[in-house]
């Protein structure tokens, strides 16, 4: 339909903002702007479609939690957990984010251009596929990556600021991959370097580009840079723990 | 569980409460609407020279006159006074807030390094241990705490916070979950000199208290921050350590990061471990202290509540959220968030 | 791996008497963890495998199986028991985490036991319920703690307050949560069938929502765990409600563990994981470190859904339960499930499983009590689980404080189920804890959900009894009624915690 609809959040409660944001996409608006926003949460919780949310200011935790479509687009910084448990479609930071990026998510991506907190991608999960994606242009905080079942975390760590410890802890599925060089003892027991293949880089490729592309960064030095792939030590680090009766 | 906000003017440039009110009050979702509490540095400068003691009384006919006595023992009263509230429909006044402006007789702690606050500390657990009715909410010089039973904007209203000018503030939106009639249990929590605000639950509570009581303080909120204000006091004021080392007692690092340490740093943080290991606080926690010199931020070793420090001309802000700290400083310059058990420290220019 | 402590005695030894014995083989066919074998003339049996499941001696035509559990004596001791001897060989052999399964083994005293139920007698008169109603119908969700009553045009009274959804319940006994992957399909389709007949809901677990479960999706509530498994939108929105497990009272304070060998090309559609790998969920859930946490998943789930299902809480039955309640309360969520230490569950440690929760009956009667305090009791429903076993312990449990129950052994029980704890193997011959096709297809979910209604049935006529006995004729009048209870044998702290009088007084 390309209709836009604008909404002014200005101390507006979640609640309302929200009901009116899905009537809109409901309706068939296919780019909603909401201005004014400071820490109005579950903006894009558990809708659909494939319209464009765009939202100006610093929304509040739990962004994008269940979506499974559509693309919420952040001119700001993002609080805790953005694409938490999100199904598909794409979420897009012109920021920093806080602890818990992506957590639990199952598809769609999730792109940050500045960095993020403690615990990103935890506990995220892949299935045929179903692959999410989180991209972070800044560096990550210890435990990135933390019990990962599936998926693809690229940081990018622009600033070269990175010093993340605990990294893939509990890892059993999915594969994180950092620029540059990793020390081992930032990994965390069950998580393993491997080198990345041209294979692994043309993979990854695409991703890079359109993660450039969202941020207006010229993509060729980053194709091209050397990365630290870290994958699974194994498929099933808990399998020595335990016995039966 | 809770919300917690604190913000400093390096340079004592007064702020009102109005400001600290909107922040807290940004966080309402993290609260229950059964507590909030404010406190600030500053704001008597008529009496800057008296510890000021806020008290709560159930009523102001019996708490009062146990109150009076026990500190015309151990000093005079140069002041004292209700502290003026305005009634607000949604907040049920359970108690009488008072202050007194004391000044403390050092002759009565003879031997002692800071005798003056050694006798506050005495006189405000002998106030609170006792169930006469009363209870000591702050007892600094030149500090007050404000709180009650309610929504951060209803607190802040009932005692018009905007009439009071601070160069540091400290506030807490509370989440309860248990008495929530109490008004005294919101944070923030102060003895004389610190006031503390925290986000969290230390799970080694039974363990930090055991140890804090065996040097002399008694417990009587059932509160973290009342056990976290008193270890403060101890390892800073009756132990004499700095405070970035008083954080590292209480937040330590990891064995495992002490062994990889250069020699003299690891036996330094090995023998803080040592000897403080009873004080070690485990649990989701995210602290924010102040004293008329500095206000500092910490987390667990884990991370597991979130710290946003933000940073704006002389004023240093840290809170759990982002959007608090823009609610009242809309254009801040810098927004980090520092690594686990690292602290923030930010000092007053002297 | 070598050791030198040779074989552990037999669990159990299996005699077949030879004289009734006709060798028809369905001990061979039905027995899946190969105790029974043909060699030649003769049916051999290795009682090392036994799990004591039944199976065989429930087919066996001829009554001729014999089961003796420990037929080897330790000399006892009251300290180092057979268990505790067992363990520690157990752990020097492996070095690892003991897992065991069901609900907990440890020798304490059942609460439940030590309460009696009132009955009316001269100063009032029973009820018999064939003549006279006895309402068990139970609303669970927040209930309004006054109503705004306004006037219409007509000058009539009519209802301003916006009721927040409930589910009603036609009897107080739900079906708990035991996931797709832990459980077979066939006993999900069973007991869910069960549910739509007794018009009671019941859990998914875990593991997702199987389309096998969809037509009975508005008996449904759906559980949303740690690992987040399954969970997407359209879940959310096929539940009549939205569980959120934040603790287990078999384990309290760890996540769920099924193993890579359960988890079967189907499991891992369901539940979006790859096939045979194992699937954890973590202790906490990652997005939830505080109770501030926990008003946001469930204010996201409910603005995901729009505020339309009730969204329930789980917690393990632990130190400061009455507190985590209250806390739970102030959340957004509708109802707090209580799981006690006696919980079931496929797999948990043995040290968590056995040393680790408190008991339902006082954390029920403590988590209703708080919360009476702080005038919270209308914001929240309680519902109780952890070893029901019978429709006196129902009873109890509503007198205690709750407003309704979750049954999962007494469920799986009903389909056949011994209760022999081997469930992690995924070899129930049942069709009940197994992944394998051929011993699911033994489980006929047009037999087992009769079954499973049958019990709920039985039981709520019995509570219909009590009830009608005691001279309360709806269920709001037993629920907290401490009145209606005495202890017996039970010390006076725990008297005061359950706030119920002793007997005689």
């Amino acid at each position: 339909m390309g209709k836009t609809v604008t909404i002014d959040a200005e101390g507006m409660h979640y609640t309302p903002l929200n009901r009116q944001i899905r009537e809109a996409v409901e309706n068939g608006v296919s780019e909603v702007v909401v201005k004014g926003v400071l820490g109005q949460r579950f903006i894009g919780n558990g809708l659909r479609g494939n319209a464009s949310i765009h939202v100006y200011g610093v929304p509040g935790g739990d962004l994008a939690m269940f979506m499974s479509g559509p693309t919420v687009i952040v001119h700001g910084n993002a609080e805790h957990a953005p694409g938490n448990t999100m199904d598909s479609g794409k979420v897009v930071i012109h920021g920093s984010a806080g602890d818990a990026v992506a957590h639990s998510m199952r598809g769609g991506k999730v792109f940050v251009r500045g960095n993020i907190g403690y615990r990103g991608g935890i506990h995220m999960k892949q299935y045929e596929a179903q692959r999410p994606i989180l991209v972070v242009g800044g560096s990550a905080q210890t435990f990135l990556g933390e019990y990962m079942a599936g998926g693809l975390l690229i940081v990018l760590d622009l600033d070269g600021t990175m010093k993340a410890r605990g990294i893939g802890s509990g890892i059993h599925g999915g594969e994180i991959i950092i620029r540059g060089d990793v020390d081992d003892a930032s990994l965390a027991a069950g998580a393993k370097k491997v080198p990345l293949t041209d294979e692994d880089r043309a993979r990854i490729a695409p991703v890079i580009r359109e993660f450039a592309g969202d941020f207006g960064l010229d993509p060729e030095p980053l194709v091209s840079a050397d990365y630290t792939r870290i994958v699974p030590a194994s498929a099933r680090p808990f399998a020595g723990k335990y016995t039966w009766e | 569980m809770c919300g917690i906000f604190g913000v400093m003017d390096k340079r004592r440039q007064m702020m009102d409460g109005s400001g600290i009110r909107q922040a807290l009050s940004m966080m309402n979702e993290r609260g229950s609407g059964e507590g909030a509490g404010y406190a600030a540095y500053g704001i008597y400068p008529d009496y800057r020279d008296c510890y000021a003691l806020h008290v709560f009384f159930d009523n102001a006919r019996d708490g009062k006159a146990v109150v009076d006595a026990t500190l015309e023992q151990w000093g005079t009263v140069e002041h004292n006074e209700a502290i003026p509230t305005y009634d607000q429909p949604n907040l049920r006044a359970t108690c009488t807030p008072w202050r007194y402006f004391f000044r403390p007789d050092p002759s009565l702690a003879p031997g002692s390094a800071s005798p003056e606050k050694d006798i506050i500390t005495s006189l405000v657990m002998q106030i609170n241990a006792g169930s006469n009715g009363a209870q000591v909410i702050s007892s600094g010089k030149n500090v007050g705490v404000f709180k009650a039973g309610g929504w951060p904007e209803d607190v802040a209203d009932y005692y018009r916070i905007e009439d009071y000018e601070g160069y540091i503030w400290l506030a807490h939106n509370r989440y309860t979950t248990n008495n929530p009639g109490k008004w005294e249990r919101p944070d923030p929590f102060n003895l004389h000199d610190w006031s503390v605000v925290e986000n969290g639950k230390i799970t080694s509570y039974g363990t930090n208290r055991r140890y804090i009581e065996s040097f002399g303080y008694t417990c009587s909120m059932s509160t973290d921050s009342e056990i976290i204000t008193y270890l403060i006091d101890l390892l800073v004021r009756r132990h004499g350590l700095d405070i970035n080392l008083a954080i590292r007692a209480l937040s330590p690092p990891f064995w495992e990061d002490i062994d990889l340490m250069p020699k003299a740093e690891q036996d330094l943080n090995r023998a803080l471990r040592l000897a403080y290991g009873s004080a070690t606080m485990n649990g989701p926690f995210t602290v924010v202290a102040a004293n008329p010199d500095m206000m500092v931020g910490f987390t667990d070793r884990g991370k597991l509540r979130p710290m946003v420090v933000g940073e704006c001309g002389d004023r240093l802000y840290i809170s759990s959220e982002e959007a608090a700290i823009r609610a009242m400083e809309p254009g801040v310059e810098s927004i980090t968030t520092p690594a686990a058990g690292e602290p923030v420290i930010g000092r007053v220019a002297p | 791996m070598s050791n030198n402590l040779g074989s552990m005695p037999l669990r159990y030894r299996v005699t077949i008497d030879r004289e009734q014995c006709m060798e028809c083989e369905r001990c061979i066919t039905n027995c899946s963890y190969g105790v029974f074998r043909r060699d030649g003339d003769r049916i051999l049996i290795n009682s090392r495998k036994c799990t004591a499941c039944h199976r065989c001696l429930a087919y066996c035509p001829r009554d001729a199986i014999s089961l003796e559990e420990q037929p080897c004596d330790y000399r006892s001791h009251p300290v180092w028991t057979r268990q505790t001897r067992e363990a520690i060989y157990n752990q020097a052999r492996t070095g690892k985490i003991i897992l065991a399964g069901m609900g907990s083994v440890a020798d304490l005293p059942v609460i439940f036991d030590h309460l009696m139920l009132d009955a009316s007698q001269v100063t009032t008169p029973p009820t018999d319920p064939l003549r006279e109603p006895v309402e068990l119908r139970t609303y669970l969700g927040k209930k309004p703690s006054k109503l705004d009553l306004r006037r219409n045009s007509n000058g009539e009274v009519e209802l301003a307050t916006e009721l927040t959804p409930n589910l009603m319940l036609k009897t107080p006994i739900m079906l708990g949560h035991m996931s797709y992957g832990a459980i077979s399909l066939n006993a999900q389709i069973s007991m869910a069938r069960a549910a739509q007949e007794t018009g009671t809901y019941m859990g998914t677990g875990e593991g997702g929502l199987h389309a096998g479960l969809y037509p009975y999706q508005d008996r449904m509530i759906v559980q949303v765990a740690s690992g987040r498994f399954g969970v997407n939108i359209d879940y959310l929105e096929r539940g009549a409600a939205i569980e959120i497990k934040l603790g287990q009272g078999a384990k309290p304070g760890i996540g769920g563990h099924l193993t890579g060998e359960k988890v079967s090309k189907d499991v891992s559609r369901t539940r979006m994981i790859p096939e045979g790998s194992d699937a954890i969920s973590p202790a906490p859930h990652h997005d939830i470190y505080g109770i501030e946490d926990l008003s946001q998943l469930v204010r996201s789930i409910k603005e995901a859904t729009e505020w339309k299902k009730p969204v329930f809480a789980k917690i393990a039955a632990v130190n400061n339960t009455a507190e985590n309640v209250a806390a739970v309360a102030r959340a957004s969520v509708d109802a707090v499930v209580i799981d006690g230490f006696r919980g079931g569950t496929g797999a948990a440690p043995r040290v968590f499983r056995d040393h680790v929760g408190i008991p339902l009956e006082v954390a029920v009667a403590s988590a209703d009590r708080e919360l009476c305090r702080q005038g919270l009791r209308n914001e929240v429903s309680l519902i109780a689980c952890g070893s029901i076993r019978e429709s006196a312990d129902v009873a109890k449990a509503i007198a205690l404080g709750a407003d309704a129950v979750y049954i999962g052994t007494a469920a799986l029980a009903a389909m056949g189920c011994r209760v022999c704890g081997n469930c992690y193997q995924g070899l129930c011959p049942w069709g009940i804890a197994t992944q394998r096709p051929d011993l699911v297809q033994r489980l006929d979910p047009d037999v087992a959900s009769k079954q499973v209604a049958n019990l709920i049935h039985a039981w709520t006529m019995e509570i219909t009894e009590l009830m009608g006995a005691a001279g309360v004729n709806s269920i709001e009048g037993l629920r907290g009624n401490r009145d209606r209870l005495r202890g017996y044998m039970l010390d006076e702290n725990l008297l005061n915690v359950l706030d119920v009088k002793p007997v005689g007084a």
